[in-house]
């Protein structure tokens, strides 16, 4: 009978959380290199239908993108509740199309011009008059890649 | 002087900031590549042509599409699950038939003597036609080309159309070329 425990006792020593800002750091440094900033704020609600052969759009240096659909709740008493096209951070009409894409070309590398491709984001219930005449104005701006932007299905 | 102990560093506000930094990532993250189905549009015609070369009925496989999203393929309501399979006979015309395209004998660069389908797709729609039902055409009618190569580049070469060389690609693609043209909409109405 040589050990006793001591009156009192010891409180529970801390646990140590050293390794937790480790853990922290790897999920962090994740998502650092995984991360695109968002380029634009959409004001227009796009939800992008689905499709399956998809192709992806590799290079985003070379994309241009435009937005359509229903304006936000908050831009609808300016905009109404037609479906609009947005180009960088406004909205556009149509006929502004060609001059934002030669404005995007002009940006571009001398070398990247041909590749240049244009990503339509428009929302699934959009009307096809407004998709057919944004594709009209392309096709005058010489911009002939062109892609619509959609969503993986799943199989059926 | 005694051994001193060393006081252990307080590591706990570390995490906090690590967290604080990580929450911020997450939330301007966006995880997706954007996807989409690629497509190219014809050049813009000048003014001067107005008539195009005429095409035998047989050799265009016209889908109309209208504003209720109902499919008119050849003058036959279909429903979109059978264009891809429709489109597929088309494109290949296995028996031959009278009434689907025409097949020309043209000599393929570094292949051999192929016959090549006089076919092509000619899609129309309506201004109130839904995008998504519009997409849905596009994808069902890449499918067909898509399935149709792939068969072909397996028979060929024993893998995939995707995993081709580029120049096997191009063979392919010269046997089967994905020959879609969009007639201007009409707007028969909402």
């Amino acid at each position: 009978m040589a050990k006793f425990r001591k009156k009192g006792g010891k409180a529970t020593p801390a646990i140590s959380t050293a390794s937790l800002p480790d853990i922290v750091f790897m999920l962090l440094f994740f998502f650092m290199v995984s991360t695109t900033m968002k380029e634009v704020d959409l004001k227009v609600k796009i939800q992008v239908p689905e499709a399956t052969e998809l192709a992806k759009l590799e290079k985003k240096s070379l994309v241009t993108y435009i937005y359509v659909g229903l304006p936000t709740k908050k831009y609808q008493g300016m905009y109404g509740t037609e479906p609009r096209v947005q180009l960088n951070d406004a909205f556009a009409t149509v006929s502004d199309i060609q001059s934002y894409i030669a404005q995007e070309r002009d940006a571009m590398k001398e070398s990247d011009r041909p590749k240049m491709t244009t990503s339509i984001k428009a929302d699934f219930d959009c009307p096809m008059g407004i998709i057919t005449e944004i594709k009209q104005a392309l096709r005058k701006a010489q911009a002939l890649k062109i892609n619509y932007s959609a969503r993986k299905k799943a199989e059926y | 002087m005694g051994k001193r102990e060393i006081p252990e560093v307080n590591a706990g506000s570390m995490a906090d900031i690590a967290f604080l930094l990580l929450i911020f990532f997450l939330v301007t993250t966006t995880m997706s590549t954007d996807t989409g189905l690629a497509r190219r549009l014809p050049p813009p015609v000048p003014d001067e042509i107005e008539d195009t070369p005429p095409i035998k009925d047989r050799n265009v496989f016209t889908v109309l599409l209208n504003s209720k999203n109902q499919l008119l393929v050849k003058g036959k309501p279909m429903r979109v699950e059978e264009l891809k399979d429709a489109a597929k006979k088309f494109i290949l015309n296995p028996d031959r038939d009278a009434k689907l395209p025409e097949f020309k004998q043209v000599e393929v660069e570094n292949f051999r003597i192929c016959e090549i389908s006089k076919g092509v797709i000619s899609l129309q729609n309506d201004n109130g036609t839904q995008y998504q039902a519009y997409l849905m055409v596009q994808n069902e009618l890449q499918r067909a080309y898509t399935e149709v190569r792939n068969e072909f580049a397996r028979k060929e070469w024993g893998k995939d159309y995707e995993e081709l060389d580029s120049d096997e690609q191009k063979i392919v693609r010269t046997i089967f070329p994905q020959r879609i043209s969009e007639a201007e909409p009409k707007n028969i109405g909402k």
